[in-house]
């Protein structure tokens, strides 16, 4: 921070053509990335397109890459990034406008599982649950939907295979689905056809991206790939449910 | 652009303005009655304000306090609101609580369990029993996502995100549709419906310091009042004692009063423990609203620290105490402030948190006076007179958002002819939305935003007296008269989305300056330095818009009916403490 100044490389632009512009701002202590863009919204370019809501990390508004890393701008600090601190949209999304690329495929997909699979409970229950029964579900729960595991996975990011895969956000959606106390449906026909559970290869980019800390592999993505073959590749298993029954 | 591929054109029966809590909760009942239903808000889907809600829902389901029934809620909202509430709202609010959270277990929320498998509920302030369901400190995601999902299973809703409604049409006194805009495009938006809920939620980016977000911006109020609805009671502003002044980032984010509850103490800038000056026997653990006028009062005499705050300080408890019985204010510092508060004090100031005023509608359909225009939520008011209670907001998004969607479907069933838009109406709201690109020298919307902030926060803030609001009133009116320019163009453009926004901004900051300059007495949230006491009448103060000023008009409070009445003669206590021997509350709240 060179005489209480930061630089910022903003990408400017519109529908992925634009340029980095380069910002010299003040510092402030404390500051986050967010505050940084603010600053350049308020004082420099007012049509600097951006997103947030809470400035606590608790909504997934303010998505983007900095220095090249997913992450939210409004947890990210300036004292701890190498300068010039370059600032873009999520890549994996179209683009629309400077930091906003358009999500709205998140919506569609999930609008698509709630209408196919969505939560179905059983018609006796009885609504007792304990803690330790939900203690899973309140994992993957904790979801803010900022998009940033969808943004690191390369099956979406490099192969952009948005049509045939739901990606690590709503892998987690679906496990908390799945370990609803109460709930009765079976989905993993539907990961395996529809959501596409088997292009993951576990490289756990994603759980590395999250902000809230799930532990979106292992405890989301893995269990449901494992009853996934269980199910569909495992012949003896196959056989054994039919006799047992069972969700799990 | 041509005048057609301006804007597009959509018809729906029922719109609904916000997608917080109350607008996803009156989008569902609308649903289920099988209507077209429309739903509108500025951010993505499931970003709204009510996401950050920490606490919990206030509701007498009596899970850990078997004694607890709608009769205490009632009573404890009514003490709270120090008897201005609509007691209407409160009786319907305490009633149907209840069954609303149920609703939102039967739909997949998973709360925190008691031993036996049911909804836990925790203490907060003013609640006589412990009341509120919660997950951990993130209720309000648990909702928000709950709604979402239930809202998305309809096929009859159509969700518009990223728009704003700037405009609302009117055939003669009946709703007919509205005008917005796409912010990804800057495309307008005309909608053709008889029937418009507002779920807008509140107008805290008019103060500086609020731990409300950007979407803040009271247009839900402005758009009832340019209507014809009314608002009332606006100058109750709620104001949190403990918001976060310093790094700039997160100034105005909520301190739970948690850290007061475990032994958080307040300092000012003479290392002066100042509440033995202004509350000797419960010191820190006075009332909010006390302790938030006690820290304003070091800060204007000059006690303040150096970023405009106050010191709470609990780095005199054990550290492992701090981390295990305020672990989520621990990391907020941690992480936000670089503070660790197991050994520096914090910086803390009082933040605007809520809007008690608001859209006066009718309480069994929450329509307003205009025909087909109803609202639900924080943009409604009437449930929490002059103080709202922890926990009561949740509820009333959820009570009172089922009830509009529920009295717009019936009254859209009960339509005999559909109104008409007036396509001058029309083109009026859209051209003046888009003046600001054509002012050759205005002023940047960011600077008009920051003067309107510092003066309501200087002039019309915790302590409120005339001579500051008639200066605050003047640079009101001086700020409207400024011609404001936008540079660039429509496309995802926040400068202008502000400029429209201030427009709605500076009438609310207006209306509640003028409410604020007519209440010549000090009750709830409102404290007049030049007229200190409570007034013994209770009276609401009403706003309408005539020729397109601000009229106000004061009315008795409804009376509370006799057989209501008996259930107020004990006042609000922590019961279950009582009943328990004081044992003292292990959740520490
Ligand atoms: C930090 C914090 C913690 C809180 N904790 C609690 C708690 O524990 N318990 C409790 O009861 N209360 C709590 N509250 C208060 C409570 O969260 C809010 O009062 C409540 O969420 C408001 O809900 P709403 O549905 O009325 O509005 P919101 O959730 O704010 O939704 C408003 C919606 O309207 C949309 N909108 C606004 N204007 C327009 C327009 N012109 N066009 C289109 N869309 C528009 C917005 O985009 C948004 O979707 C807390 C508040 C804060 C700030
Ligand atoms: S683990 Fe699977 S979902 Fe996660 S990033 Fe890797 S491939 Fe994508
Ligand atoms: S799982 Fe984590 S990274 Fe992915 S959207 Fe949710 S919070 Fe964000
Ligand atoms: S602004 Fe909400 S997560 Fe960053």
């Amino acid at each position: 921070m060179k005489n209480g100044e930061v630089t910022f490389l903003v990408f400017r632009g519109e529908r992925e053509k634009g340029i980095f512009k380069e910002y010299k701002i003040p510092y402030q202590e404390g500051m986050v990335v967010l505050d940084g863009i603010l600053y350049i919204q308020s004082k420099l370019d007012g049509d600097m397109a951006v997103r947030w809501n809470c400035k606590a990390a608790k909504c997934g508004s303010c998505a983007a890459e900095i220095n090249g890393k997913p992450s939210l701008m409004c947890k990210t600090k300036v004292k701890d990034l190498e300068q010039p601190i370059k600032v873009e949209p999520m890549r994996a999304y179209p683009h629309i406008k400077d930091l906003v690329s358009d999500t709205s495929w998140n919506m569609k997909t999930r609008r698509n599982m709630i209408q196919k699979i969505g939560f179905s409970p059983k018609k006796d229950a009885n609504w007792r649950m304990k803690d330790q029964d939900i203690e899973k579900g309140r994992e993957f729960r904790a979801c803010i939907e900022c998009g940033l595991c969808l943004d690191t996975c390369h099956v979406l990011r490099e192969h952009k295979l948005f049509e045939k895969f739901i990606g690590p956000a709503y892998l987690t959606f679906a496990a908390y689905l799945e370990t609803h106390p109460m709930d009765s449906a079976n989905r993993l026909k539907w990961l395996k056809e529809e959501g596409g559970i088997m292009y993951c290869n576990i490289t756990k980019c994603c759980t590395e991206a999250c902000p809230e800390e799930i532990h979106i592999t292992d405890n989301a993505i893995i269990p449901l790939k494992e009853r996934v073959a269980d199910e569909f590749f495992d012949p003896i298993r196959m056989i054994a449910r039919k006799i047992f029954g069972g969700k799990s | 652009m041509s005048a057609n591929d301006r804007y597009e054109i959509h018809q729906v029966d029922i719109l609904v303005v916000g997608a917080g809590g109350a607008g996803l909760r009156a989008a569902i009942e609308a649903a289920k009655s099988g209507l077209k239903v429309g739903v509108v808000c500025k951010s993505l889907l499931g970003k709204a304000h009510t996401v950050m809600a920490e606490g919990g829902i206030a509701a007498a389901l009596g899970n850990t306090d078997p004694e607890d029934n709608w009769k205490e809620h009632f009573r404890d909202t009514m003490y709270g609101g120090k008897f201005l509430n609509d007691w209407r709202f409160a009786l319907k609010h305490a009633q149907l609580a209840p069954e609303c959270v149920l609703e939102l277990q039967e739909w997949g929320a998973l709360f925190d369990r008691t031993e036996d498998g049911r909804i836990l509920q925790r203490a907060f302030g003013g609640h006589s029993w412990r009341r509120l369901a919660h997950v951990g400190d993130r209720t309000g995601l648990e909702m928000i996502r709950t709604l979402q999902d239930k809202l998305l299973s309809f096929k009859n809703v159509d969700v518009f995100q990223e728009a704003t409604i700037i405009h609302i049409l009117k055939d003669g006194n009946s709703v007919s549709g509205a005008v917005g805009y796409w912010r990804e495009t800057g495309r307008f938006l005309i909608f053709k419906t008889p029937a418009i809920i507002l779920a807008t939620g509140g107008m805290g980016k008019i103060y500086e310091v609020t731990s409300n977000s950007w979407e803040y911006t009271g247009s839900g109020y402005a758009l009832a009042l340019f209507a014809g609805a009314e608002l009332r009671d606006m100058e109750f502003t709620q104001f949190h004692p403990t918001g976060m002044v310093w790094p700039p980032s997160v100034k105005g984010i909520l301190v739970t009063e948690a850290v007061r509850g475990e032994g958080g103490r307040l300092y000012n800038s003479k290392k002066e423990r100042f509440m033995q000056k202004y509350d000797p026997v419960r010191l820190e653990l006075s009332t909010r609203d006390l302790v938030a006028r006690s820290i304003y009062t070091e800060i204007k005499e000059g006690r303040g620290t150096e970023h405009g705050g106050v010191y709470l300080d609990v780095s005199h408890l054990p550290a492992e105490v701090v981390k295990k019985k305020l672990p989520g204010m621990y990391k907020q510092f941690l992480q936000f402030a670089g503070i660790d508060i197991t050994k520096e004090p914090m910086e803390v100031a009082p933040t605007m948190h809520y809007t008690m005023g608001g859209v006066v509608v009718d309480p069994e359909t929450q329509m307003t006076r205009v025909q087909g225009l109803f609202a639900a939520g924080e943009v409604a008011s009437g449930l929490h007179g002059a103080n709202r209670l922890g926990g009561n907001s949740l509820s009333d998004l959820l009570v009172f958002g089922k009830l509009a969607g529920k009295g717009a479907a019936e009254y859209v069933s009960s339509l005999k002819k559909e109104p008409k838009i007036d396509k001058g109406e029309v083109d009026f709201a859209i051209k003046d939305s888009l003046k600001y690109f054509e002012e050759k020298d205005g002023v940047s919307p960011y600077d008009i935003h920051d003067e309107l902030k510092k003066t309501m926060q200087n002039l019309v803030g915790i302590f409120r007296e005339e001579k500051d609001m008639k200066k605050a009133l003047e640079k009101i009116y001086e700020l409207k008269e400024k011609k404001i320019r936008v540079n660039g163009n429509v496309m995802f453009n926040p400068a202008w989305h502000l400029a429209i926004d201030l427009k709605f901004m500076l009438l609310c900051a207006e209306c509640v300056t003028i409410s604020a300059l007519e209440r010549k007495d000090s009750v709830g949230a409102h404290s007049r330095l030049d007229y200190p006491n409570e007034s013994k009448e209770k009276y609401n103060q009403f706003i309408e818009l005539k020729n397109g000023s601000i009229q106000l008009r004061k009315e008795p409070t409804l009376e509370v009916p006799d057989e209501l009445k008996a259930l107020l003669k004990v006042p609000p206590s922590r019961k279950w403490e009582e009943r328990n021997g004081n044992k003292k509350n292990e959740k520490g709240e």
